[in-house]
Order: structure tokens, then C-alpha cells, then sequence
């Protein structure tokens, strides 16, 4: 019984997963009634995180863990998910996707991640992998009578359940070679002697590469993001990444972290091919959905180099950069979130123009997070990248850093093309004004922080500096 | 009489992965096709575990080949109900017609 404080967050949300089902099928018309319960739950659930025991303890025959780090990504994920509920939540009304099953799919999702994110054990890492990743292909095809949303899904569902494939089978052999599914176990047992448990981390490493959408594992985001919902798009481009990514740095550097000198070159590898890419192919696009998912390629690259350092600064710098990444995220998306006009949102990028003379605070906050994104001082954005590279510098690893660097400038150019398109270009009909404050809110909050970060990094560092990973 | 060992049944477990890969990737014809490759990976995994769990005396491997025969069949599941409602909108699921998303 003593165990059971430890998974509470989890009980507590698979508990409110089927009592708010049960809910929606008896009350008519339940979207707004579970919309608002899923968020309260989602509060509930942040604090039951915030309650658990600090120290570090692995429960259920050492296949669970709860440390500093799955806590810290657990509160980010809750946090998150609630913040894109209350953004998309107009979104969702006007585009008939309202249905009481979208927020429950979300929290189910949600609770796949908080398993991934405490897995310590290859078993319970795939089943909650599986369950964020069976939600994921229902979400990306939500609209259901709208082709390129089911046709999104359909893409998203091969190719992710290939990717699940190729790390089953990684998952399996690292099992054979290694005589166990127990994280510490295969951490012990692992040697880089041997060829084909290699073989398995390769395959791990694949699958975990598909699922953060690193280079060359990423031809399926662009199609995802621009078919799917935006409010789904939103979710996908925060939500997934953080467990995606917590998962990535547990598996480096719990299990196979005796193999360094094996996936080093595989990470360095993915990580230079994300950021050219990231730069590269985000510059002709029209679609800012689009250009969204590009941009989020090339963010997983320059995540993957504080990985790639294998040190313990290197990934602080990760896990800073993952969190900065998803406040300038979730601000830009409350940007696209406001282009309506007569219940009709836009999604191209030509529709800002001249968005400074109607939206004067709009373009202001528009501006903000896109100088941050492309990394310009003394904004947030500028710092993950700092940190990042400073690791990198550090572990001698000066490719890395000038590669980085030159990808830097070179997707700035398609930031600041925004920001040239609405602050000069000719004005167009005025967008609809918002009075929704769970949409401004986060919108605001997220301008704020990005904007202020530099007057007070410590209190970031601060946190994540506590967090050991092994 | 050749003795069957491990060997054997992972390199069984290998070819059917294999497969299961190059019928995703070659095949331009029907989803379906890719569903059952789908399938097929994931048979390759289990006959994996198994002969691992068998020849290593370790009962885990067999636990996990329960869990992924129930994941995959959640997986059929909701693969075949979005291919359902993609025909619907769509009237066609050949792989060659799946093209509205590009650029």
C-alpha cells in the first residue's frame, strides 16, 4: 500500500479518464461541462505532482521511478495540456470538433506520457508509449469529415506504428543480449562488445528519433501539423515533444549510457540534420503550420546537440531549452489561435500582413516570440540556445556549435520574414478582437516570460540545476 | 538432422521483420497491405521475446509478448476506423491517391 502515493497522479487521472466519460455519455451536449472538468482535473493533477515524496524511489519491482526529473517533466506536461485546452478551446466550438470525447482523448494521451516519462522499465515505457501514441492518431484525424485531417491521421498512424515497430525490435533485442527489460539491468549488463545489442540501441534510437520528429525520421510533421486541427497541431507541438524527449534522455543516459562512444555520432548526426533541415526547408512555406512544424524539426535539433554532449550540463541545457521551447510554442500558437475573422481561421502566412496598424498588441506579442524563436538577445529564446551551446563548447565539440550557429542565422531569416510581412506589408481586413481570456491569458503570460527571462534566469537554472539524471 | 537453436528462430524473426518493412515501403497499392505489414513487424518482435525468453530461461520475454499481441490489436483497431472514415471523405484508400498534403 505504501506505493500507491507514488503513482497517485496517475491514479487520479486514469480514475477522472472514466468518470468523465461516464459523464459525457449521460449529459447531453457535454462538451463544455468536460471541457471545464478535464481542465480542473489537470489542476488537480499538478498538485498531486507537486505532493509527491522529493527523493528518489523506484517502486513496483524497480519498473517505476519517480525522481526529480520525471516530476519536473510530469508538471510540465500537465501545465501544458491545460494551457492548449483553454487556447483552443474557442477554436474548437467553431470548428465542430466539440465533441466530449476530444478532452478525455487529450487527458488519455496525457496519462500515456506520464507513464512514458516514470518508465524504468522497457515494459511499461511501451505501453505507455503505445497509449499517448493510439490517442495521437485519433486526435490528428478528429475531423473526422474534413479530408486532410483524416488524411493527416492516416499518415501520422503508418508511420508512427513503424516507428513503434522498429523499437519493439530494438526493444527485443536489447532484451535477448541483455537478459532483462529493467533499465538498470541493461544498463549493467550492456557492452559495446557486443554487435547486436548495438543493433538494438540503433533501433531504439529510431524509434525515440520518429517520435521527437528529428531528421531523417521527420517527413511525416509537415503533413500532420498542416492537416490536423490547429488545435490538435498545438498539442502536438509541445505536448508529445516534452515526453518524447524526457524518455530520449533517459534511455541515453540510464541504460545505455556505458555505450556512449556508440550513439554519440547517432545523436551528433540527428541533431546536425534536424537544424539544417529546420533551417532550410522552413523558408519557402506559405502555410504557417507549416512553417511551425519546420521550426520544430530544427528545435529538436539544437535540443538533441545538449544530448549529444553527454555530460550533465549538456543536458540541463536540453531541459531548459525544451521548457523555453514550449512557452515562445504555446505564445505562438495563441498568435494563430487569433487569426479569425467571421468564424473563419487562417492559416496562411500572407493573411498577417499588416497586422501592426489594426492589432498593434497583437503584432507586438507576434513579434516577441518570433525574435525569440530565431534566438535574438536578450529574449528567452536566446538563452536556451546560449546554454546549449556553451555545453557543447565545453565537451570540445566545435563542429557541433558552428554548424549550430550557422543553421541559427540562417532560419532567422525566415522569423524575421514574418515580422517584415507584418509590420510593412500593405494592412488587410482587421481580425475579429478576442475577449476570451483563456486565450489572451497565456497568450499574455507567455510574451511576458519570454520577453522578462533575462532580468532573472537563476530561477529557472535553479531548478533544473537540482535535477541529476544519473 | 540440423540442430534448431536460436539462431534459427531469430534470424526466422529477422526475415519476417524485414518483410514486413519492405512491404510498407514497396507497396503502392492498398492501406491494407500496410496495416498487415504492420502486423507482421510486430509478429517478428514476439517471435523474438519468445525465443529469447525460451532460450535465456527468463519468463519476462513472454509477459511482453502478451502486452504487444493486446497493444496491436488496439492498434488495428483504431488504424482500420481511420482508414473507415478517410474512404468515407476520400472514396479510394490507394496508397498512390493519399497526396493532398505536400510541399
Amino acid at each position: 500500500m505504501q506505493t500507491i502515493i507514488y503513482i497517485l497522479p496517475e491514479l487520479f487521472l486514469s480514475l477522472s479518464i472514466m468518470t468523465l466519460l461516464i459523464v459525457g455519455v449521460f449529459v447531453k451536449n457535454s462538451f463544455k461541462i468536460i471541457n471545464s472538468l478535464t481542465i480542473l482535473c489537470l489542476i488537480f493533477a499538478v498538485a498531486l505532482v507537486l505532493n509527491q515524496p522529493q527523493e528518489t524511489t523506484k517502486i513496483f519491482n524497480n519498473s517505476y521511478l519517480i525522481d526529480k526529473f520525471s516530476m519536473f517533466m510530469k508538471i510540465l506536461i500537465l501545465v501544458f495540456t491545460l494551457f492548449i485546452l483553454t487556447i483552443s478551446r474557442d477554436y474548437v466550438k467553431k470548428n465542430d470538433i466539440d465533441k466530449m470525447e476530444y478532452p478525455i482523448i487529450i487527458i488519455s494521451s496525457t496519462l500515456g506520457m506520464l507513464l512514458m516519462v516514470s518508465s524504468y522499465d522497457l515494459i511499461v515505457f511501451y505501453l505507455g508509449l503505445e497509449l499517448q501514441s493510439l490517442c495521437l492518431y485519433i486526435l490528428a484525424s478528429f475531423k473526422r469529415e474534413d479530408e486532410k485531417s483524416t488524411e493527416a491521421g492516416l499518415k501520422y498512424f503508418v508511420l508512427s506504428a513503424l516507428a513503434s515497430g522498429l523499437l519493439l525490435y530494438g526493444c527485443s533485442l536489447i532484451y535477448g543480449f541483455t537478459g532483462s527489460t529493467n533499465f538498470e539491468v541493461i544498463s549493467n549488463n550492456l557492452d559495446s562488445s557486443n554487435k547486436a545489442s548495438i543493433f538494438g540501441i540503433v533501433f531504439i534510437i529510431v524509434g525515440l528519433a520518429f517520435k521527437i520528429s528529428a531528421v531523417p525520421f521527420h517527413m511525416w510533421t509537415p503533413d500532420v501539423y498542416e492537416g490536423s486541427p490547429t488545435s490538435v497541431t498545438s498539442f502536438f507541438a509541445l505536448i508529445p515533444k516534452i515526453a518524447a524527449l524526457a524518455v530520449f534522455i533517459r534511455f541515453m543516459y540510464v541504460p545505455f549510457i556505458n555505450v556512449i562512444d556508440q550513439w554519440q555520432t547517432i545523436i551528433i548526426f540527428l541533431s546536425i540534420a534536424s537544424m539544417i533541415l529546420g533551417a532550410v526547408a522552413a523558408i519557402g512555406q506559405n502555410n504557417i503550420k507549416r512553417l511551425m512544424a519546420y521550426s520544430s524539426i530544427g528545435h529538436m535539433g539544437y535540443a538533441l546537440a545538449g544530448l549529444a554532449t553527454g555530460s550533465n550540463s549538456g543536458v540541463q541545457g536540453t531541459i531548459i531549452y525544451l521548457t523555453i521551447y514550449l512557452v515562445m510554442n504555446l505564445g505562438a500558437f495563441g498568435c494563430i489561435f487569433m487569426m479569425k475573422r467571421e468564424n473563419i481561421y487562417y492559416e496562411n502566412i500572407n493573411d498577417l500582413s499588416g497586422l501592426s496598424k489594426n492589432h498593434p498588441m497583437l503584432a507586438l506579442s507576434f513579434l516577441i516570440i518570433l525574435f525569440s524563436l530565431a534566438g535574438i538577445p536578450p529574449l528567452a529564446g536566446f538563452f536556451a540556445k546560449f546554454y546549449i551551446f556553451m555545453a557543447v563548447i565545453e565537451n570540445k565539440m566545435y563542429t557541433l556549435a558552428i554548424i549550430g550557429l550557422v543553421t541559427t542565422v540562417i532560419s532567422a531569416f525566415y522569423y524575421l520574414r514574418i515580422i517584415k510581412i507584418i509590420y510593412f506589408d500593405k494592412p488587410k481586413k482587421p481580425f475579429e478582437e478576442t475577449y476570451d481570456w483563456g486565450l489572451k491569458g497565456p497568450l499574455i503570460l507567455s510574451s511576458i516570460l519570454t520577453l522578462m527571462y533575462f532580468i532573472y534566469p537563476s530561477s529557472l537554472i535553479d531548478i533544473i540545476s537540482s535535477i541529476l539524471i544519473y | 538432422m540440423i540442430e534448431i537453436g536460436l539462431g534459427h528462430y531469430l534470424t526466422l524473426g529477422a526475415i519476417i521483420f524485414v518483410i514486413g518493412i519492405i512491404g510498407i515501403f514497396l507497396n503502392r497499392k492498398n492501406v491494407i497491405i500496410i496495416l498487415m505489414s504492420i502486423e507482421l513487424i510486430l509478429l517478428a518482435v514476439n517471435i523474438n521475446l519468445v525465443s529469447f525468453s525460451v532460450y535465456s530461461q527468463n519468463l519476462v520475454g513472454q509477459v511482453f509478448t502478451m502486452f504487444i499481441l493486446t497493444v496491436a490489436a488496439a492498434e488495428a483497431a483504431v488504424g482500420l476506423a481511420i482508414i473507415v472514415i478517410y474512404y468515407k471523405n476520400k472514396g479510394s484508400i490507394h496508397v498512390e491517391h493519399i497526396n493532398s498534403l505536400k510541399g
